[in-house]
Parts: structure tokens; sequence; C-alpha cells
């Protein structure tokens, strides 16, 4: 029983650290399927977390900070499209620039306002997005092993959690069933049939980082409004990375991107459980090479050892229209 | 690298749009000063007065910028060969083991003239193995090697971390860093040579790694415009089809430019490591490495460019630390905040005024748009 319990355990966490990887690798999703490269995910969702919890903080409310972290982060996903889309630059040096900005200057104002080393006041529990039971959880707790899953897995979470696993078929039928999706795909691939096609190029692409800027939002919402109550500095410690490292590992689709990011996550939530405790089989793990190990799967992948990860073709690349 | 824009004179392109691009960058940067309720005029004094204000000031300055000169020629060294090098700061970690290595070994053994040049090649050879697999793995394995020097920097910093809470650390302590080294490893001050300009100072952490980050600028000016690999990699960053045309072997190209990259990236170690705190601490880069990119965008990847722009960090560095005295509102982070406007504003948007100046310079002096760039200093 108690080996159950702690597989229940580490899966639940699992769950917990794998949702702000998810919607920032969805988010990534949409801009890199464009053609826009983003290492910018990490400062975007960093800069949504400090706007969310500021604001929720402020009105009270968790649904004002939603959207200011939302604006925000929209805010600089438009900055990365300004410069890589309308002037051309090089948008890994913009991805790059977002992020300084966005740690920089979460600290600096979060200090300047609210006076706590950088901290936002912590949030009480109704300027949250709380945990939701879903119906039936308490009726089958007592049921072994799927009462559960059930109760303690998939229930229990704030509303952002089911948000972000209902946007992986919801991005799937996006990007692959609706027009705008093909559009998307196809700019990212080449950009000149789409403008021979008559359809701008620059717009579908603005349009695509509007929703990276949207869902980074929602995943710096997540860590700060929902998993923690307030703002901590460098909240996201490397999870834009880990999240663009999940979508290099999912090969640039919806669905292997919820598996690598549930991966990632179990690592995360495995070293955390297993931190300094010998492992049965492996022995003792340090916890430094657990942390290490999706950079370190990233690497493998990308240098084609487990299969191949082939990035859409006009990625990176400005769009010059022949003249 | 074809650029849809049409050609500026020389000192325009090299003069004059860095310098409107850094002008905006830097009052963006009085906005957020604005934003925090402090008047951006009086914080620039007060940076002006840290940085320069006194010859203390001076001597931080320039250890700060000793640092990124290493860093920015690093990457401006794999800019010049069409690669973007961010492991700078992986790199720059990694190199310290080399420095620690040495310097535990041969501490009590040779004196710090011995020991220099050995903790240069230890510090230089980790950091260019470290960019080595990145580089390699781009070349055979064709992996973006932007991706991969930010996995390597993460991958570097918890191997580092295990290192200090491991096997580096004394056994009787319980701070994660080496034991301090002895007397034969530790570099000369430079203390003499603000001296020697009639100041008398306490002491400041300016060290012999300076002399050594200014004779590496020069090296990378010969290696890059005046050595048959230089011509190599500059062609691989022009254009890797022509290289290829030309029988230049491109997989040996990127390799070896990441590992001269890493090099001078692992070379930093050297002036915190060795010349001031004496011991390998836990994060002992701080942000240097990324640093390295604002400096080699904002030097244009010259170091005629490099070396000023460090210094200007630099000043950043220590000036910011004067702010903070008085303001408490406007922290380090504010550098962080520079650096990522000056990135943007000298990196990614640098065409942004390009039009404007282009339509302004035609208008005066249309003469001088038929002109191609000044000869000879080719930048």
């Amino acid at each position: 029983m108690d080996f159950i319990n702690l597989i229940v355990q580490l899966l639940d966490a699992t769950v917990r650290v794998s949702v702000p990887l998810l919607l920032a690798c969805l988010a990534g999703l949409y801009s890199e399927r464009s053609g826009i490269f983003d290492i910018g995910l990490e400062g975007k969702m960093l800069a949504g977390a400090f706007a969310g919890a500021a604001t929720a903080a402020v009105y009270g409310s968790a649904w004002l900070g939603a959207l200011a972290a939302m604006a925000i982060a929209v805010f600089l996903a438009l900055v990365h499209g300004f410069a890589s889309i309308t002037h051309r630059g090089n948008q890994i040096v913009s991805g790059v620039a977002i992020n300084f900005i966005a740690a920089g200057s979460t600290v600096i104002l979060g200090q300047a306002w609210f006076r706590q080393g950088g901290r936002t006041p912590s949030l009480s529990a109704d300027a949250r997005f709380n945990p939701i039971t879903l119906p039936g959880a308490e009726a089958l707790r007592d049921v072994p092993v799927i009462g559960q899953i059930y109760s303690d897995i998939i229930s229990g979470h704030s509303l952002l959690v089911y948000l972000a696993f209902l946007m992986v078929p919801f991005t799937w039928w996006v990007l692959f069933r609706t027009r705008f999706g093909l559009r998307l795909r196809a700019v990212g691939e080449n950009p000149a049939a789409v403008d021979t096609a008559g359809i701008s190029v620059t717009w579908l692409r603005y349009r695509a980082v509007i929703c990276t800027g949207v869902l980074t939002g929602l995943a710096g919402t997540y860590m700060a409004v929902s998993q923690n109550a307030g703002f901590v500095k460098d909240m996201t410690a490397g999870k834009g990375f880990i999240a663009l490292a999940a979508l290099i590992f999912a090969k640039w689709r919806p669905v292997p991107a919820m598996f690598a990011c549930l991966l990632f996550g179990f690592l995360d939530a495995f070293a955390i459980r297993f931190q300094g405790i010998a492992v049965p089989l492996i022995g003792k793990v340090p916890v430094q090479l657990m942390q290490a190990l999706p950079y370190i799967l990233t690497v493998v992948l990308l240098a084609g050892f487990i299969g191949r990860a082939i990035p859409p073709k006009a990625g990176g690349a400005a769009y010059v229209k022949e003249r | 690298m074809s650029t849809p824009y049409a050609k500026l004179p020389g000192w325009a392109d090299y003069g004059l749009i860095p310098f409107i691009n850094l002008v905006v960058a830097f009052l963006v940067a009085g906005l957020v000063v604005l934003l925090v309720g402090e008047s951006p005029i009086q914080a620039a004094g007060l940076l002006l007065k840290g940085a320069f204000g006194s010859a203390a000031g001076i001597g931080y300055t320039l250890y700060y910028a000793t640092s990124f000169i290493f860093t920015g020629l690093a990457v401006a060294v794999a800019f010049h060969c069409g690669l973007f090098n961010i492991g700078g700061e992986g790199q720059a970690y990694v190199g310290g083991l080399g420095v620690a290595l040495v310097c535990l070994t041969f501490d009590g053994i040779f004196p710090w003239w011995i020991n220099f040049p050995l903790a240069i090649l230890g510090a230089a050879a980790i950091g260019g193995i470290w960019a080595m697999i990145p580089g390699w793995l781009q070349a055979k394995r064709g992996s973006h090697i932007v991706i991969t020097t930010i996995m390597f920097n993460f991958i570097a910093a918890s191997l580092m971390v295990y290192l200090l809470v491991g096997a580096l650390k004394p056994a009787n302590s319980m701070a994660p860093q080496t034991r301090t080294f002895a007397e034969g490893a530790h570099l000369p001050k430079l203390d003499w040579l603000l001296e020697m300009f009639g100041a008398s100072i306490r002491s400041t952490p300016l060290n012999l790694s300076f002399v050594l980050a200014l004779v590496m600028a020069v090296a990378v000016w010969a290696l890059i415009w005046r050595t048959r690999l230089g011509y190599e990699i500059r062609t691989r960053g022009f254009s890797p089809k022509a290289a290829r045309y030309a029988g230049i072997n491109e997989a040996r190209i990127v390799v070896v430019t990441m590992m001269i990259s890493g090099a001078l990236a692992g070379m930093m170690a050297l002036n915190p490591v060795m010349g001031d705190q004496h011991r390998l601490q836990l994060d002992f880069v701080t942000g240097a490495g990324f640093v390295g990119i604002a400096v080699a965008l904002m030097g244009r990847s010259h170091p005629a460019g490099i070396v000023p722009a460090a210094v200007l960090f630099g000043m950043l560095y220590q000036g910011g630390a004067e702010i903070s005295f008085v303001m408490p509102d406007i922290s380090r982070d504010m550098i962080v905040i520079i650096q990522g406007l000056v990135i943007l504003f000298a990196g990614a948007l640098e065409h942004m005024f390009r039009p404007a100046v282009q339509t302004i310079i035609a208008s005066l002096r249309p003469s001088a748009m038929r002109l191609g760039p000044a000869k000879g200093e080719g930048v």
C-alpha cells in the first residue's frame, strides 16, 4: 500500500510541475511552427508570473491577474515579433534580450512597488486559482487504485491545470484541422508559397506570436497565482528552456509535447522526492544528475541518437518579399 | 547573408547607427528608472561617479571589464563563423574547474609566474572542450548550436554544483567551495598601475588577467583578420555555401572556432578565481558569460569595439553598486535590464533606424551613398 501511495504522490507531483512546462511548450509550438524561433519563453513566463501575482495581490482577483499576465506576455511576444518579423532581426538575439529584460525588470519593479526583496505580497486563498474537487472524487477515494488515481491524481488541481491539458487536443485541432493551422504550418515551412497564395506572412506570424504570448502568460499565472502564492525572484528557474527542450523532444507536435513535458516533470518530481535517498536497483543518484537529465536527453536527441528532430524549415529566418 | 538594406558610408554603419541604438537602449532604461520613482539623471551621475570618481572605482570597473572582454571575445569569434555561442556562461564555469585544478595541485610548489601559464592552459582546455562538444554536434550531427549551448550551460551548472558539494570541497567545510589557494596561486594585483597616476588606494581586485585580456583582444584581431584560419572562419560565417565551394573543411572550421570561443570564455575564470577570490566558488561567473553577448553585439564583434564595450559594462557593474547605496530600489538587477535592452536595440533591432538614417544621409550628401564602406578597415 505504501508503494502505491508513493507512486500516487509522485504522479500527482508530476502533473503539478508539468503544467507550466506544458503551457510554455505549447506556446513555443505556435511560434516555432510559424517559423519564429523563440528562446524568450522563459522571460515571458517570468514577466507573466510577476504581472499575474502583482495584479492579483493589488486587486485580489486571480482572474485579473491572469489577464494582466497574458497582457504583459503578449506585449513581450509582440516586441519579439516587431524585432524578428518587422525588422528582420536575429530571432535568437531578440529572445535572449527578452529573457534579460524580464529577469531584471521583475525584480526591480517588484522591489520598488512591494518592498519585499523582489517578492510580491503573499496571495490570500480567494486571490488564487484554487484546487477543484471533481464530482465523485470524495466518494471514490476509498476504492483501491482506481479511486486513488481519480481522486488524488486527476482531481484536486486548479482550473489552469485542466485548461493546460485541454489545450493539447485544442492545439492539435487548431494546427491540423483548421485553415489557420494549415497556413501557420505552411508559413513555417515555405513562407514564399504562402505569400504567393496571397496570404500575409507578416500578419500570420504576428498571430502566432500572440498565441505564444497568451500561453506563456497562462504558464506564468499558474506558477505565481496557483502553484505558489505569489511571485519570487527568478521563479521560472530555467523552465522556459526545459519547455523548449520538450518541444524539440516532441518534434514540434502537440500530443508528444504533452508526454515530453510529463516526462521532464516526472524527472523533476522524482529528483525532489528522492533527493539523497538510495533508489532500489539504481543506488544513490546524485540529485544534480537528475536535474541535468532533461538537458542531457535533449542534447542526445538533437544529435540524432534517438530519432531525428527536424525543425520547421523556415524557422529562424526572416521572410524577405521578393522585389 | 544578403541584407535587404542599401550600403551606408562606413562612419554611419560602424559609428552612427550603433551609437543611436545604444542611446535608445539607455533612454528606455531611463524610463524604467522613472517608473521606479527615481531620477534617471541623478542615477547616471551616481553611476559615473561610482565607476570613475575614485581610483578604487576605476580598479573595480576594470576588474569587471576584464571578465567581459574574455566573454565578449568568445561570443565574437563564434559570431564571425556564423555561430551563436550562448554557452559562454557554462564554458567560463567549467573553465574555473581548470584553473582550480591547476591551482590546487601546484599552489604550494610553484610561484605564480609558473602557475599562471599553467592555469591559462587549464582554463582554456576545459572551456574549449566544453564548447567543442556542441561544435562537433553542430558540424557532424546538425544539432542547433544555440540549443545545445543553452543545454550545456545547465549541464555545466549541475556538474559544478556536484563537484563543489562533493569532490572539490575540503572535508571539514560546509561551504560549497574549494580551499583557499596558497600564495603561489595568487595573481599579482595591478594597484601600482592606478597608483602610477598619483592615486593612493586601498586594494582593488584588478589583477594581471586584465593584461591577459588585452593581449587576447589583440590576438583575436590578428587571428580573425591576419591569418588563414581567420579568413576561413569569416568565409564560413559570411556564406557556408561559398566556404564549402572554396574547399574549406566546414566541420573542422566549426569545431575549431567553437574551441577557440570556449577557450576564451574559460579564461574568464582566471580573473575572479585566481585574481580575486583565490578559491573556486559556486556561481562565480555571475552572468559574465551572458554579458559577453551584449558586449560582442555592442562592439560589433571587433576587439576594438569589444574592449570599450566591456569597460562600459564594467562601469555599469561598479557604478550600479554605487547607485544602489543611494537609491536602494535600483539594485544590480538594473544592469540585467540594461543588458537586455542593449542586446535588443544593438542586436535584434539593429536595422530599426537604418532606413531613417539612410534617408537623412541621402538627402544631405547624395554622393556619400554611392561610396562603399571605408576601405582597409573591414570591421
